[in-house]
């Protein structure tokens, strides 16, 4: 059990029953609430890790949530640097995660 | 006590001195202003080039250079052992390209010049560019490749030679603040005073870069060196797509020029880190840093006819700094003649990291009455070229 | 008629803009994100309206009253999903000839490609940028699943998502309340809420009721009605005591709780480890001071914007309002964000002596916050030589000590440049004040060699080359003549 979304109808607000909107994630396609960010459609579909670093290539995901850290970047439909917490999942997006390594040894 | 050298300025210029003189035996001791590398080494690309340099002095004082990286770098490595970080020398070369007909004959004349004093200039034509660069604009006019184009990180180039000085016996006091010279009753220099009080030498160096002429004026001359403004720009980290050190044509030009106004040219790289810079500008503002967002725009526009992959590179940073000018394009390297006793390393544009080492080795054997393995005079202040200049300013 | 550019929706900006159209200025407000709020009124999205989504808010009707009125309004030109990527402030001054500079801004989806690029020339700007949560690195901080507060919040609020089923909040401040109140609103099981700062009798005097801190001032809100029960009867709240370390291969498994003394040193002996999927932790704000420091105003030496009575920065034309003038929570936000708004429409605080007195009473609140909840300087202590202090350059504090060793570098300009340390894409905006603490512990006096500040990013988000390649569409400083808003019969924010 990991990071999820309320289920609408156990909302202590009262949320009218949402649109589900449906993105691919690294080839899988997830679905998600209409309106979420990116992130949060990742989240809620298992995944806490979605990035690997450069220089460890260890795992990592949301921290911020804000749009401050830069750590949950993601390409979208091609465009890399896309944090993941700021931008809108929309139907049909095409998510892959991001990793880059660095420039050879230098002498 | 009383120091043989009194060095003014913990750049790169005044840290290579530092080193030399304290190598060969000579008490050292390097006031800052501010913190080591504080100044323009921390704020440029760490440039050791010779494909912008047309025939000439500063050609040759580039090629001595050249030759002087390779053994030092190697030298502090052995000297400062693998838990310093490295200062990531690296001769990745230089690719010139021209992006007009009238451009790629300019390029090709002067590439002829160079190797006409020995510069390894070669003329590649578009499979081969493209061999080099994968990424290049296809639409690039001509290209010379300069293999003997190298770079450092100069923050850590820097630090290295300032730290190679200290385990020498080089003293450093940082936020140190020249405020005038000390003489005897004669009238000679015999050090300076600082904001934390008196520092006695046989000879005063002025490693100040664009702040140069203020030390000097403070000690009671003028020094005709003054700040041109360049800006950067730097990418997120990426994957490595970028090669080698790519030029436009006319960033030679730009580097060779008069003009107080605004100039833009194309100098794009990648770092160790794996972000891709993206140079650069030349401006006369004096020390105004204000950032000018239609300067970062000329820079971006022109590095995308270079590498149109780069319009969806994410810029995440931009940095300038104060190149020291001068008025003949030399540095003013040796004993000024109107003051015995003080001495000038400044004034090497946008050079002066590679430079740096031979500016170096050049005043060590000057103090040392030897022979240089560069004639020094085409660099003393005491040159005709600059002679004007200083009449004018003083 | 002048025009009034308002950088930020949050509180402090809404209300700011509110009061610049009551003078009859025009007004545009500019926000990063697609809708009003700011992070304190991050809400769900048009399209999935709630019945109750009032209960998740403190001063839900003031917002929504704000935010009608300014959509409403033909002078106030509202755009979202506008970043400012830096102001010029030498370039040529506005048609009256006053203005601060030139504000560059990029509009469109959040880090995209090809968005449009826009100039304004404003007579006057406020800057309401707001603060973001800031969290000390400990061993673990970088495993997936150890988020900062804000997260949580943003999450909660703005998607309804529960970061985890098993959460522990820590760190420091009143924040970690509400944060500990969304993730039980959405669905979390709150393990427990991990305060640093030992009791200060002022904090004595709040508890043994916490909860009557939500959210943040005194006013009862919905929320904690709502959840307040939970609080009380399944959060146990400590204080002195914070999440020392995190544990985990590819995500967090558990964390290990200590207590910290005084100056939050970890006691030895007193860990105990606890099984989460998910840790909050925040030990206050950082406010943005990006595009204050680019616009050239003066920054004191708390590390807020300067300003005067009026909310005016030592630049004129240029007022500040909100966090960024120090972290004094949504009430205080809301009256500086009018006298701002105010000012820079040409009037005087004198004008609003409510806005004045409400601001004097929760400045005094906020002084007791960071009295209360300020970070302290033991807290290197929980710094391991394997802790990531830089995430995005990936530096660990013992790279950090082993360069400065080496070089013998008092300068932090010289440190990041040699170590990488800050100079990743968020530009050090969640490393670069403990990256100074950490540096300048080291050295005598605990004093840098230099005065350079982590604050300074003169881009101030990242935006595609090829967008700064593009030339920018002039814009007209100000939308249609205006007539002033007209004040309602009761005044929302009372």
């Amino acid at each position: 059990m990991t990071a999820r979304l309320l289920p609408f109808s156990d909302d202590p607000i009262r949320p009218s029953s949402p649109a589900s909107v449906s993105i691919q994630f690294d080839g899988a396609p997830i679905e998600g609430v209409s309106g979420q960010s990116i992130a949060g459609v990742i989240l809620a579909s298992g995944p806490l890790g979605f990035r690997r670093t450069s220089v460890s290539g260890k795992s990592r995901g949301v921290f911020c949530g804000i749009g401050v850290c830069f750590d949950c970047l993601v390409e979208v439909n091609g465009d890399r640097d896309v944090r993941a917490c700021q931008r809108r999942a929309v139907d049909g997006d095409v998510v892959v995660t991001q990793h880059d390594a660095l420039p050879g040894s230098i002498a | 006590m009383s120091n043989d050298v009194i060095i003014v300025g913990a750049g790169i210029v005044g840290a290579a001195c530092a080193r030399a003189f304290a190598l060969a035996g000579f008490s050292v001791l390097v006031l800052e202003r501010g913190t080591t590398a504080g100044g323009t080494s921390s704020a440029c690309e760490g440039n050791l080039l010779v494909s912008d340099k047309g025939p000439g002095h500063e050609l040759v004082l580039a090629q001595f250079a050249s030759r002087l990286w390779s053994s030092t770098a190697a030298d502090l490595r052995a000297e400062l052992g693998d838990t310093f970080p490295s200062i990531e020398f690296e001769r990745k070369g230089g690719l010139v390209v021209a992006t007009t007909a009238d451009g790629a004959e300019s390029l090709l004349a002067f590439a002829a010049d160079q190797r006409g004093a020995r510069v390894d200039a070669r003329v590649v034509d578009a499979a081969e560019m493209l061999e080099l660069e994968p990424d290049l604009n296809p639409a690039v006019a001509a290209g010379v490749f300069y293999p003997d184009d190298a770079q450092v990180q100069p923050t850590i180039a820097t630090e290295a030679l300032m730290a190679s000085a200290r385990r020498n016996g080089a003293r450093l006091l940082e936020n140190t603040e020249v405020t005038g010279g000390l003489f005897d009753d004669a009238g000679a220099l015999i050090g300076v005073s600082t904001n934390r009080g008196p520092q006695r030498a046989s000879r005063v160096l002025i490693a100040a870069g664009p702040w140069s002429g203020d030390v000097a004026r403070r000690i009671g001359l003028s020094l005709p060196v003054r700040p041109r403004r360049g800006e950067l720009l730097v990418t997120s980290r990426m994957r490595h797509r970028i090669f080698h050190k790519v030029y436009d044509a006319d960033y030679v030009g730009a580097v060779g020029s008069d003009d107080r106004a605004l100039q833009t040219s194309s100098v794009v790289e990648s770092t160790a880190g794996g972000t891709v810079l993206i140079g650069s500008s030349r401006q006369q503002v004096e020390f105004d840093s204000s950032l000018r967002v239609d300067v970062l725009t000329e820079v971006a526009a022109k590095a995308l006819r270079l590498f149109p992959f780069l319009a969806t590179a994410a810029v995440m940073r931009s940095y300038g700094g104060f190149r020291p000018f001068m008025p003949d394009h030399l540095p003013a390297i040796g004993e000024d003649p109107r003051m015995p006793g003080l001495w000038h390393a400044s004034g090497h544009e946008g050079a002066g990291i590679g430079l740096s080492l031979a500016t170096a080795e050049l005043l060590r054997d000057l103090f040392l009455g030897r022979t240089p393995e560069v004639d020094p005079s085409p660099y003393s202040p005491a040159r005709a070229t600059l002679a004007p200049h200083l009449e004018l300013v003083a | 008629m002048s025009s009034v550019l308002i950088l930020g929706a949050g509180p402090a900006g809404l209300a700011a803009a509110r009061a610049a159209r009551r003078r009859g200025a025009s007004v545009t407000l500019v926000d990063s994100s697609e809708q009003l709020g700011g992070q304190f009124w991050r809400h769900l999205p048009a399209e999935r309206p709630a019945a109750r989504e009032r209960i998740l808010h403190h001063g839900w009707d003031t917002f929504r009253a704000l935010q009608a009125q300014l959509v409403a309004d033909d002078g106030c030109r509202i755009l979202t999903s506008a970043s400012v990527f830096a102001i010029d402030a030498t370039a040529s001054p506005s048609t009256t000839g006053t203005g601060p500079g030139r504000v560059h801004v990029i509009v469109g989806p959040s880090d995209g490609t090809g968005r449009e690029r826009i100039e304004l020339l404003p007579d006057a700007i406020v800057l309401a940028t707001g603060a973001h949560d800031r969290t000390l690195p400990f061993p673990g901080w970088d495993l997936p699943g150890v988020f900062t507060g804000g997260a949580a919040q943003a999450l909660a609020k703005g998607e309804r998502l529960a970061v985890g089923a098993h959460v522990v909040v820590a760190g420091a401040g009143p924040f970690l309340l509400p944060v500990a109140a969304s993730l039980a609103a959405t669905g979390s099981r709150v393990l427990g809420v991990f305060e640093s700062s030992r009791l200060s009798s002022l904090v004595r005097g709040w508890l043994p009721r916490p909860w009557q801190l939500l959210p943040a001032a005194k006013k009862g809100a919905e929320l904690a009605g709502y959840i307040g029960g939970q609080l009380k009867s399944r959060i146990p709240y400590t204080t002195g005591a914070s999440v020392i370390a995190a544990h985990g291969t590819d995500r967090v498994e558990s964390v290990t709780v200590a207590s910290l003394d005084k100056n939050w040193t970890p006691v030895a002996g007193t860990e105990r480890t606890l099984a989460v999927d998910a840790v909050c932790v925040s030990h206050g704000f950082t406010p943005r001071l990006e595009l204050a420091i680019a616009a050239g105003c003066q920054i004191t030496d708390e590390r807020f914007v300067a300003v005067d009575d009026a909310q005016a920065t030592s630049v004129p034309g240029v007022y500040a309002a909100g966090e960024i003038t120090g972290i004094g929570g949504v009430d205080l936000a809301l009256a500086e964000g009018a006298l701002a708004g105010h000012a820079a429409a040409g009037g005087n605080p004198f004008d609003l002596p409510g806005e004045v007195r409400k601001r004097r009473i929760y400045e005094g609140f906020a002084r007791r916050i960071e009295a209360a909840h300020g970070i302290r300087p033991g807290w290197p202590d929980m710094v391991t030589d394997d802790t990531i202090v830089c995430r995005c350059e990936e530096v660990s504090f013992g790279a950090l000590c082993s360069t400065a060793e080496s070089t013998a570098s008092t300068s932090l300009r010289s440190l990041k440049l040699t170590t990488r340390a800050g100079l990743g894409i968020c530009q050090g905006r969640v490393c670069g004040r403990s990256l100074e603490q950490l540096i300048a512990r080291r050295l005598p006096g605990n004093t840098l060699g230099d005065t350079v500040s982590t604050d300074r990013r003169p881009i101030a988000v990242p935006l595609r080359l090829g967008e700064l390649a593009a030339a920018a569409r002039p814009t007209d400083p100000s939308p249609t003549t205006p007539t002033p808003l007209a004040d309602p019969p009761k005044g929302p924010t009372s």
